[in-house]
């Protein structure tokens, strides 16, 4: 019997012919020189662009198999948010003195807009540790982890913005020209949200006690930072000091580009500086980090 | 045509935390006293030493060795999945990686969700992406299971779904280790069908088993890795003669001589 003979029809067995793609070859060297390295990362994001309604796909995935069986689906992630701001705007004005109505709004955009921002840190550090079994399996591009869970956080930030607009509905504030920055600043956002998943997610697959590391900091950054309350509440205070320090505080400043048009202030050009600079440095540093780290995934996760 | 070079490739694990389940394996792989250290002094395993060898279009290679013998390793990092630490590989086609029956599916998806993240993995088009289902769901023989989560099914159909996508995606290079032998028999005969179909249209089949009649069968070249090295490297026979006692070499012959004639 030849057992290189082609199949003799019968079904069930044969190849079906799909279009081959242009095969190239692939070579996979130990690089030890810095220009291979700095070449091989920006492939791996390249291919990761390419494969993007593969990231797409495994991000509503994501989010339809949070909900599956359940009867609201996805929105009880609206319902929830929903909830939540309508009693704390109630008691939290109450607690802080405040009009009703001019603090629901603010509250309702400042917890959404954390929610994406702590959920983000929490599932980024472990992004690639939690992809143990696709890394595993496959040669796949590591950055694909990272811009699934950046994508699926921005579809739960979606699935919430129905609360902010309800809010606005009710207490609407007085929109500016400055509510066009919020396109640059939406940008912003997605961006920095990839580079700190994926920075997160490296050193999270590499030290494993970074996941509860930053959730605790995540937990204090939210006390020291103008969510539940703004600096203008405690002007009348003695706590000049400790409100300078908020300048300098990273969150600050990308809370308060996205949040501010939101609420109709003014540009605030201060936010912005504070948050190009942060952001400057987290997305070099998380390049640097992908460029050293990347060929050791596979092995640490 | 596909192509397939190993250039002096090293691999060496190092130690980090001791809870990784692959560190695990590899602990175990170290009883042949693989342990090193690297430039830093840290303590690593050394899975692959300088192996080399190319494989070109219609070559069926088989691994044969000890548990922890660098074959899994050896697999992996032909499917690029880990960077070495010395040397080169230079892979020329589409290349296919059956290394473990989950095949990185996500057991809450349903089948056909699976079906669509590989499509999608390969950059099919939506059109293709339903013939793809459709090409899996005849082979596999999986009817309705096919829109219930993976988590429903037996050990046996993950396998058979995770074969059926493996080889219905046309790979031009296949890599599989040995846990394809869990399939019944009836699908055993199916998948060795549809494996000649591939090899037979000049692809590259590279697999790792403890079987020798599978090999017997299935390889027309067999490498003998030891403590992460090639002890022998040739024809099948020849290196199962040299592998394999006696009397459990003319048993495995017989085997698949019975096989090859029914």
């Amino acid at each position: 019997m030849n057992m290189l003979a082609p199949d003799s029809g019968q079904t069930g067995t044969a190849l079906p012919r799909f279009p081959k793609p242009a095969s190239k070859a692939v070579v996979i060297a130990a690089s030890h020189s810095l220009r291979m390295r700095v070449a091989s990362a920006f492939d791996d994001i390249g291919q990761m662009l390419r494969l993007w309604s593969l990231v797409w796909t495994l991000s509503l995935f994501d989010i339809k198999l949070r909900y599956r069986g359940s009867l609201l689906g996805p929105f009880w992630l609206t319902l929830s948010t929903g909830v939540m701001i309508g009693a704390m705007g109630f008691v939290y004005a109450q607690l802080f003195r405040q009009d009703v109505a001019g603090y629901l709004p603010f509250l309702a955009t400042s917890l959404v807009l954390w929610g994406f921002i702590s959920t983000i840190t929490a599932e980024g550090s472990t992004c690639l540790s939690g992809a143990a079994n696709a890394i595993h399996s496959q040669r796949t591009p590591h950055t694909l982890h990272a811009a699934r869970v950046m994508l699926r956080n921005l579809f739960v930030l979606a699935h919430n913005l129905p609360v902010i607009a309800v809010v606005f509905l009710i207490y609407p504030p007085h929109f500016g020209w400055s509510l066009l920055s919020v396109l640059p600043a939406l940008a912003l956002w997605t961006l920095d949200a990839f580079a700190v998943t994926l920075l997160l997610g490296l050193i999270g697959a590499r030290f494993r006690d970074v996941p509860p590391i930053v959730g605790s900091i995540m937990q204090i950054a939210f006390y020291v930072t103008p969510i539940m309350w703004s600096p203008d509440m405690l002007m009348h205070r003695n706590v000049g000091f400790a409100l300078a320090l908020i300048d300098f505080n990273p969150f600050y400043g990308m809370l308060q580009i996205l949040r501010g048009p939101l609420l109709g202030h003014a540009l605030d050009t201060a936010a912005w500086a504070n948050a190009l600079c942060y952001s400057a440095v987290l997305i070099v540093l998380s390049l640097l980090f992908f460029v050293r780290a990347r060929a050791r995934v596979p092995y640490w996760v | 045509m596909a192509k397939l070079q190993i250039e002096n490739v090293s691999v060496s694990f190092p130690l980090y935390h001791g809870e990784s389940r692959s560190l695990k394996k590899t602990v175990f792989a170290a009883a042949s006293g693989r342990m090193g250290q690297d430039s830093k002094h840290r303590i690593t395993v050394e899975a692959l030493r300088d192996v080399s060898f190319a494989l070109g279009t219609g070559d069926r290679l088989g691994f044969i060795g000890s548990n922890g013998a660098g074959k899994t390793t050896l697999l992996r990092t032909m499917a690029g999945i880990y960077e070495p630490v010395n040397g080169k590989i230079t892979i020329e086609g589409r290349v296919t990686a059956l290394l473990d029956p989950g095949q990185g599916m996500n057991f809450e998806l349903t089948g056909n969700e699976n079906i669509r993240l590989r499509a999608l993995f390969s950059g099919y088009s939506e059109a293709q992406i339903k013939k793809l289902q459709e090409d899996v769901a005849q082979f596999a023989d999986l009817g309705e299971f096919l829109s219930l989560p993976v988590r429903t099914y037996s050990s046996g159909m993950v396998v058979r779904l995770g074969f059926a996508l493996a080889t219905a995606i046309h790979p031009q290079i296949l890599l599989m280790d040995e846990w394809i032998l869990a399939g019944d028999a009836a699908f055993l005969g199916k998948a060795r069908e549809r494996l000649e179909t591939m090899v037979g249209s000049a692809e590259i089949l590279v697999l790792s088993s403890h079987n020798p009649a599978i090999l017997m069968q299935w390889c027309n070249r067999l490498i003998w890795m030891e403590g992460g090295r090639i002890r022998m490297d040739g024809a099948p026979e020849e290196i199962l003669a040299a592998y394999l006692p006696p009397d459990q070499f003319q048993q495995a012959k017989a085997a698949a001589e019975q096989v090859a004639a029914a």
